[in-house]
């Protein structure tokens, strides 16, 4: 696996001036490999590889949808090396024996560096906690801690939580939806959900969950991850968290920072996502908190759904997008070509800091000698229409079909292996 | 009408609202008839696709059919295939084989007709009669034909919509029909049965009954689910009577002429009192009446009809 080498002919390493790369053993090396491939990166930005903090691969359970294995190749083919997999499989990664599966399944599959994320309570249930230590010491060693899907709504049960992963480093990672105000909930709350008359889903639902755990993170002195937050009003509870010092950090889709809810006028559940699509002023204010680093990470949320599950109502479809293979065209054209963003930016966004809250080791690294190659190379002035039928992942609910997206993953190393080459992911 | 599905009012222009109005009025005559029928779409096949109760809705649409010579099929969700898990792709698919030429749809989910419309299911016209808490075009319609009939026109005229908006199909389609034939409307409610962004629809609006009252033509009277109270959206029923509920002593408050209206079923003793109900002002009876003429006037021009709707084929017995 580690065995081929690599020469990376002019890469433009976070879009500085170009160099080549030699990549050998699995790290980037000092000089070139004897006997190594070249790659032509010309004109290719290279980033170090890049790090989702929410990924459902759905297996176990619901492999109609989504497996490990083909998470994963879609992670690579957008550019991935490391995906935290979300815990509300079927069962449910509550337990030590559930993370270790999911993490075993994404060693064998190869695609890509596989953390599961566990549960915070039992089943997902909001009663109690789920055995957090046994899944931190378990083999598949789980930092990051969730309930996404649902929110954990209790307070001293969020509060216990925050201070339980305490014990070995862990954070909690919060949907936040206060569940009352969100009852039979459609779509954002404001003019265009009544005149659809499809039930509102209020700003304040989410920001008042935000608001009262950030103060609980202080309280407790815990790490706190507030997962795909969509409102203005979160960004700026957030920022005001951060101005005080608290252990928070926060993460938006790459939905929430294109699309609007005008988007839901003709009733099409593709944009049926939770959070729901907000407002243009949303959509402007978390771009902002993205640039100024009150938002930390790009997580995808990719949310695999088979076609009868979005075939239908609006009311009765399933929430969620894919976005895997999607997500750094969307970074690219959201942040990068507004000026919001350079390549460094996104590098930090989308790697660094996504793998630091996730404590990943070996990624969001550096590309410089000695460490562990693993690398996306973009070819940044390639234009791509998207058709759902030529996604890697094993559905094709993508909100972006027919839409032309600027950039195209070249070339994805993991631990020095290339996951992608030519655009295309790689057999093995 | 150029138009091959009838979906929201917003999508009706003046002229298409006019045209539907006038070919109703046309119609209305059939019903004076000792046959009531005439052969308009003969061989033509409606099916009535119900995914919610609604006995009158579905009669009305049934008899508007039968009245046009169209072969009716009544599909309803209790005793059926949706009932069982069929999703509406496989019903719609089910009717399109069947050759079903316009599908007249009720259902919870607002959207549900537009879904049925546009997902490139089916070919055939849709009606939309009634989804979820968004729209209910051909009530609106049929109020506008009432409105005229009862002042003469609906230009100018002004309408206050009083009870649960937030919920009502019947209000979003009203408001905007009204408003595209140039009426001013006015909805009333307690605050928490308007919609947020209510002030941006073409309407005023008011959390108060009694100052409204004095410049109506018309009062629209929506009819309120007693299960709302246990969601906090008032407190009791009485209270609710009290404060919007429509009785004789604020009936008295409406100008000679103005009408009461409601789109049925009535909850006597909450939203409008039965003096009210039962009063000269009350239209109750001709909406019902009216909604067969509006609704055959909407099939037969979604159903391709360029001239006149009953031309001078009298009695029905040419050819």
């Amino acid at each position: 696996m580690s065995g081929t080498s690599y020469v990376i002919k002019g890469a433009r390493v976070l879009g500085e001036e170009s160099r080549d790369l030699y990549v050998s053993d699995g790290a980037f090396a000092e000089a070139a490999p004897r006997g190594a491939k070249v790659i032509d990166a010309d004109g290719c930005i290279a980033l170090p590889g890049l790090v989702d903090l929410h990924t459902h691969l759905r297996e176990p359970g619901r492999e109609d949808a989504e497996t490990v294995l083909t998470g994963t190749r879609a992670a690579a083919a957008g550019g991935f090396t490391a995906v935290h997999a979300m815990a509300n499989t079927d069962p449910v990664a509550d337990t030590a024996g559930v993370v270790e599966q999911v993490w075993r399944l994404g060693r064998e599959a190869g695609y890509c560096d596989v953390r599961p994320v566990g549960a915070v309570t039992a089943g997902l249930k909001g009663e109690r906690l789920a055995e957090l230590g046994a899944m931190a010491d378990s083999a598949a060693r789980v930092r990051v801690f969730s309930d996404d899907g649902h929110c954990v709504s209790d307070a001293a049960l969020m509060r216990r939580a925050l201070e339980y992963v305490k014990a070995f480093g862990g954070v909690v990672a919060q949907h936040a939806q206060e569940p009352r105000l969100t009852e039979g909930a459609q779509m954002n709350e404001g003019e265009l959900s009544g005149v659809l008359g499809l039930q509102g889903w209020p700003a304040v639902a989410e920001e008042a969950i935000i608001a009262r755990d950030v103060l609980l993170a202080a309280h407790t002195g815990s790490k706190l991850h507030v997962c795909h937050l969509s409102t203005a009003g979160s960004v700026e509870i957030v920022r005001w968290a951060k101005s005080r010092g608290y252990p928070v950090t926060a993460e938006v889709t790459p939905h929430h920072l294109l699309l609007t809810e005008d988007l839901i006028r003709g009733y099409d559940p593709v944009y049926k996502v939770n959070p729901p699509l907000r407002s243009a002023a949303d959509v402007e204010a978390v771009r902002a908190g993205l640039a100024d680093g009150t938002i930390d990470a790009v997580a995808t949320d990719h949310a695999p759904h088979p076609v009868e599950a979005k075939d239908c109502e609006w009311a009765v479809a399933a929430m969620g997008m894919v976005g895997l293979e999607t997500a750094l065209s969307v970074v690219q054209r959201t942040m990068v070509e507004t000026g919001l963003l350079d390549w460094a930016g996104v590098a930090d966004r989308m790697s660094a800091r996504p793998a630091r809250i996730g404590s990943v080791t070996g990624q969001g690294r550096s590309v410089a000698t000695g460490e562990p190659a693993n690398l996306v190379l973009i070819d940044p002035a390639a234009a791509r229409v998207i058709e759902p039928g030529a996604l890697y992942s094993l559905s094709h609910n993508t909100p972006y079909a027919g839409m032309k997206l600027p950039g195209a993953v070249v070339v994805t190393l993991l631990h020095g292996s290339a996951t992608v080459l030519d655009g295309r992911v790689v057999e093995r | 009408m150029a138009k091959r599905h009838l979906l929201s009012t917003a999508d009706l222009t003046v002229d298409d609202a006019n045209l539907i109005l006038d070919t109703a009025q046309e119609l209305a005559s059939v019903a004076g008839r000792a046959i009531k029928k005439l052969p308009t779409l003969r061989g033509r096949t409606v099916v009535n696709l119900f995914f919610e109760d609604s006995t009158r809705t579905r009669i009305s649409f049934e008899t508007a059919a039968k009245r046009l010579s169209a072969d009716v099929i009544n599909f309803s969700a209790k005793g059926s295939s949706v009932s069982k898990g069929e999703s509406l792709k496989d019903t719609a698919l089910t009717l399109e084989a069947m050759g079903a030429d316009a599908v007249v749809v009720r259902h919870w989910a607002s959207g549900g007709a537009h879904r049925l419309a546009n997902a490139g299911w089916i070919r055939s016209s849709v009606v939309n009669a009634g989804d979820g808490t968004h729209e209910h075009p051909t009530q609106a319609l049929l109020d506008a034909f009432t409105l005229r009939q009862r002042l003469g026109s609906v230009a100018g005229r002004h309408v206050a919509i009083v009870g649960d908006v937030l919920h009502s199909r019947v209000a979003r389609s009203n408001v905007h029909l009204l408003a595209t034939l140039g009426a001013e409307v006015t909805l009333v409610a307690p605050p928490t049965l308007l919609p947020l962004g209510v002030e941006h629809w073409p309407c005023a609006s008011s959390y108060e009954l009694d100052p409204i009252l004095p410049k109506c033509d018309a009062v629209m009277m929506l009819r309120v689910q007693r299960e709302r109270m246990n969601q906090a959206f008032f407190p009791t029923e009485r209270e609710y009577s009290r404060r919007y509920g429509l009785q004789a002593a604020r009936m008295a408050l409406l100008p000679q002429h103005a009408v009461v209206m409601h789109p049925g079923p009535m909850n006597r003793g909450l939203e409008i009192s039965a003096e009210v109900a039962d009063s000269v002002r009350s239209t109750v009876t001709e909406q019902v009446a009216n909604g067969v003429s509006v609704r055959m006037a909407v099939l037969y021009l979604l159903l391709g009809g360029a001239e006149s709707a009953i031309g001078n084929d009298e009695e029905g017995s040419a050819r």
